[in-house]
């Protein structure tokens, strides 16, 4: 029996569950404490600062030779602006920080910078698009006089006699607003000074620890050898902990300067405000589709609101030309003609969350598909199923390969398990009662665990992607792996214990992953992306393949048997066709202890590497609701989601992913949202305005699963970790269309708030009594 | 800096003797007078519940309440759910349901659900949906949470019984 496909229970729960996690927060025993004082205003010019005549308070001015956090996109488009630390000249967002304030508790470090006094001369914030694209605009920033950091343009050859050909041209103009990933744990950094060694040990609840040491010790000009970063447990991420942030840099400065410990633990209202946001689009497409359906062509206007700086390390492209990218999804069309913009304003800057792009441009095409249907009086599945694409390898108009994956299988599983027929039916009972109930659907690819061959592509200055992987199995017999993936909740190293444990035939118990710590792991990417079961688990995978053949082969030298017949299962080498066996430890004890006798080098020790080019994931979700057409309000009655992520290691870990993701994705069709005010001050900065979904909100998904093998993936398991977050958007979004189509109202603007549902319905072209 | 008062806590039947400042909250009181850091602050302002305590066998919100305000009552944390490695069933329940990912809401969560379970092993699906949704969990999507705690909650009626 093998551990891989098994629901083991994981094995990082123990500690958790008895209050013993040890996240950043935990650390600050014994440390200073620091807090930042923040712009009050969106935009403005420093003219001083006044600091208390006592207490420890730093601003830029002291920084001297800390340079800016600049990342970098090769591309004659891009406009790169440095992010200064603290900055001397000008604020460029509400909530940047400004200066640092130290003292012996947080309150204590509080009560210090509301004594700091920054004068602003205020100038008049540029928020949205519109503001920032205008002709007249004023510039953000001097490098981007035309306030687009980032710009894609494509149009293939015979775009426009297709569209002038076709038979109908479907246009929608959609939006996201702004959100935030919102993990419950905040940001936090703890930084302590070595004497001994003159080095500094940050710990810190971030997803990338290698990239947070190359991008600190950068901006501070010293080698990265004097850092070490640890990422302990960490409270969730979902992308808005891959970022490098100035307060970091700040405090390892401080660490230096002050040789001593510091502690940032920001708290929920910092987090809102200076962290990062994500998810400010607006598309602007137009489909041209056959008499019979077939999508032939599309044009997209995309703009994304990347907020005032460029996020380090995937710069303020990863929005903007994901979308450019990726907006083709499952669907089969040639023709395509995109402009992708990345406009800068004076906003929290965007970074990655969750799906990336994808929330937003799966709510596209599948809006489109829904509005085409019912424009050509097509079924809205029948309409998916002429587009979806069925043969593989699939290469998209932008020239995005798709690995094999079960689109149009998915979506019939997921249409055969609800019954469309019979919800029809239901829904038509429930309108004559003057009830809503709506259905939609949403399929979409989920692009998972790709290296450098697919980031190189988007001309990175820092072009991540591969993993490496050091296993190390010790004279008792058991095994420890050191990965460059940083994991914060996935159940990374269940899993990857689970793929250990298959090769080298101990039990995952025997098995400890260490992640998370610069002095103890090999250089890595950390976790993002949805990436570390086929890149980080490739690479394991690969080590344990060595491991296991050594194991092997002194199994056949003591047990004088063939390498050929010795298998490794329950603890123990056995010979096939014999009773001969021996445990695993007694193996291993011989490696490093009798290495003369064996001839081959002590010990058993091997590496691996994996840098993939990436496979596909699909699924198609289908959701049910019932909208209060008095209240605006959305209850989800029903979520089917059929996954396809390749091979299983642990379904338990994987239904996991795709229910939390599936949650997210409902808050942001329907409840998040970040709202600044016309001045620039940001609204929601509490979890009283700000409304993630609680368990009232989400129901129990349906989840049934399709296994396409990927040769993409040495593992052939994909990634899991945003198709929930990916999908869910549009399948509630096309479900409350769906129960408002007797109103003939569009839904354009994501989240779907009741206030919006409701002002849709009072606008109706058609009375509710229609 | 405003004058330290010397209380003395009990926490997990054990006392705690601490010198606070009148303005410290509970939470940190515990956190970082008592060592005990298995509860977590996720927003310090009464809505995700990752501070849930048990203030005299109910759920508090522990970022809510004054250090000074708990002398004298019995507080409960996640630290004494579990006697040494025997879990309790709630907390068994949330590692086999996988009722936890990154574990930060966990303690908020399972304090939670002592509190209510222990005031009232009978709930329905629907009364303990809405108990759980004091709280918030950014990871699992809840379904996870709401079956383990309707599982332990069948075994705690049945160690009862
Ligand atoms: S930290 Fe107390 S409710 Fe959020
Ligand atoms: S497990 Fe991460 S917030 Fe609940």
């Amino acid at each position: 029996m093998t551990w891989i496909g098994r629901s083991l229970p994981r094995l990082e729960d123990p500690a958790l569950l008895k209050g013993r996690g040890n996240y950043v927060a935990d650390h600050a025993k014994g440390a200073l404490h620091v807090t930042f004082v923040r712009s009050a205003l969106a935009a403005g010019d420093i003219v001083g600062i006044e600091r208390p005549a006592e207490g420890l308070v730093f601003t830029g001015a002291d920084l001297d030779g800390v340079g800016p956090i600049r990342p970098v996109l090769h591309r004659p488009d891009y406009r790169a602006v440095g992010q200064p630390v603290l900055p001397v000249e000008r604020v460029v967002f509400p909530g940047q920080a400004v200066a640092v304030a130290v003292a012996a508790s947080a309150a204590e470090a509080e009560d210090l910078a509301e004594q700091v006094f920054i004068d602003i001369d205020p100038i008049e914030p540029i928020l949205d698009f519109d503001a920032a694209l205008a002709a007249d605009a004023r510039a953000v920033h001097p490098e981007a006089p035309e306030n687009v950091l980032v710009e894609g343009r494509l149009e293939t050859p015979g775009f426009a006699e297709t569209v002038a050909s076709a038979h109908a041209v479907v246009e929608l103009e959609l939006r996201s607003r702004r959100q935030s990933a919102m993990p419950l744990e905040p940001r936090g950094g703890v930084a302590s000074f070595d004497e001994a060694t003159g080095r500094v040990t940050l710990v810190a609840s971030v997803q990338m620890p290698h990239m947070l040491r190359t991008g600190i010790t950068d901006c501070l000009g010293i080698p990265e050898s004097d850092l070490r970063v640890v990422a302990p447990d960490v409270g969730g991420g979902f992308g808005q902990k891959m970022s490098l942030f100035p307060e970091y840099v700040v405090l390892v400065w401080l660490a230096r300067r002050l040789r001593g410990k510091v502690a940032w633990i920001e708290d929920r209202r910092e987090n809102f405000l200076a962290s990062a946001h994500s998810r400010d689009q607006a598309f602007t497409v137009r489909g041209a589709f056959a008499a019979d359906g077939e999508l032939l062509a599309l044009e997209a206007d995309l703009r994304s609101n990347v907020g005032a700086f460029s996020c380090y390390p995937v710069t303020c492209g990863v929005e903007p030309l994901m979308a450019f990218g990726e907006l083709p999804g499952p669907y089969r069309f040639s023709q395509y003609k995109v402009r992708s913009r990345g406009v800068t304003t004076n906003t929290c800057m965007m970074a990655p969350y969750r799906g990336v792009a994808r929330p937003m441009l799966t709510f596209t095409m599948e809006r489109l598909m829904d509005k085409a249907a019912a424009q050509l009086g097509i079924d809205a599945v029948d309409i998916r199923r002429r587009n979806l694409i069925t043969a593989f390898p699939h290469r998209s108009p932008t020239g995005v390969v798709y690995d094999e994956g079960s689109y149009l299988q998915a979506m019939e599983a997921a249409v055969a398990h609800v019954d469309i027929p019979a919800f029809r039916a239901r829904q038509a009972e429930a309108r004559r009662h003057g009830r809503c109930l709506g259905l939609g659907v949403s399929v979409f690819s989920e692009r998972t665990g790709y290296g450098t061959p697919v980031f190189a592509q988007r001309m990175m200055g820092i072009v991540p992607g591969y993993e490496s992987v050091d296993l190390v199995m010790d004279p008792s017999g058991n095994v420890e792996v050191r990965i460059g993936a940083s994991p914060h909740g996935q159940g990374l190293k269940t899993s990857l214990a689970q793929l250990v444990s298959d090769e080298v035939g101990v039990t995952p118990d025997k098995v400890r992953v260490v992640s998370g710590d610069t002095d103890a792991t090999p250089y890595g990417w950390g976790t993002f992306a949805s990436r570390s079961i086929v890149i980080s688990g490739g690479a394991t995978k690969l080590a344990a393949v060595a491991a296991a053949t050594k194991l092997r082969k002194i199994a056949a030298k003591l047990m004088e048997a063939s390498e050929e017949d010795i298998a490794l299962e329950d603890g123990y080498a056995r010979v096939a066709g014999t009773n001969k066996a021996m445990p695993i430890p007694e193996l291993a004890r011989a490696a490093y202890h009798q290495s003369q006798r064996l001839g081959m080098p002590a010990g058993i020790r091997e590496s691996g590497f994996y840098d993939p080019a990436g496979t596909f994931s699909n699924a198609c979700h289908i959701c049910e609701v019932e909208v209060d057409v008095e209240t605006g309000g959305v209850r989800i009655v029903r979520f089917v989601v059929v996954e396809d992520a390749g091979v299983v290691i642990n379904p338990m870990i994987v239904d996991g992913q795709i229910a939390g993701g599936v949650a997210q994705g409902i808050g942001n069709a329907l409840y998040e949202e970040m709202i600044y005010d016309d001045d620039g001050n940001l609204l929601t900065v509490s979890l009283a305005d700000y409304l993630p979904p609680t368990a009232l909100e989400v129901p129990d998904l349906e989840i049934l699963h399709m296994e396409t093998i990927s040769p993409e993936s040495v593992t052939k398991a994909k990634g899991v970790g945003e198709g929930g977050t990916i999908g869910a958007p549009a399948a509630v979004l096309n479900a409350v269309a769906d129960a408002l189509s007797p109103f003939g109202v569009e839904i354009n603007v994501m989240p779907a708030t009741p206030e919006r549902i409701r002002a849709a319905i009072r606008n109706a072209k058609v009375p509710a009594d229609a | 800096m405003p004058d330290k008062i010397a209380i003395t806590l009990d926490v997990n039947g054990k006392s705690y003797d601490v010198n606070v400042e009148p303005r410290r909250s509970l939470a940190d009181v515990l956190r970082e007078d008592c060592g005990l850091t298995g509860t977590h602050l996720g927003c310090e302002h009464g809505v995700c519940g990752a501070c849930t305590v048990l203030v005299d066998g109910r759920p508090v919100r522990a970022c809510l309440m004054f250090g000074v305000q708990a002398e004298g009552k019995a507080i409960r944390t996640v630290e004494g759910l579990a006697d040494g490695d025997v879990l309790h069933p709630l907390q068994k329940a949330f590692w086999e349901n996988h009722g936890l990912q990154c574990g930060f809401c966990t303690p908020g969560f399972l304090m939670l659900a002592v509190g209510a379970l222990e005031e009232n092993p009978a709930m329905s699906e629907a009364e303990l949906r809405d108990v759980l949704s004091s709280n918030l969990c950014r990871c699992t999507g809840y379904q996870n949470i709401v079956k383990a705690v309707r599982l332990a909650a069948d075994e705690m009626r049945a160690r009862r019984a």
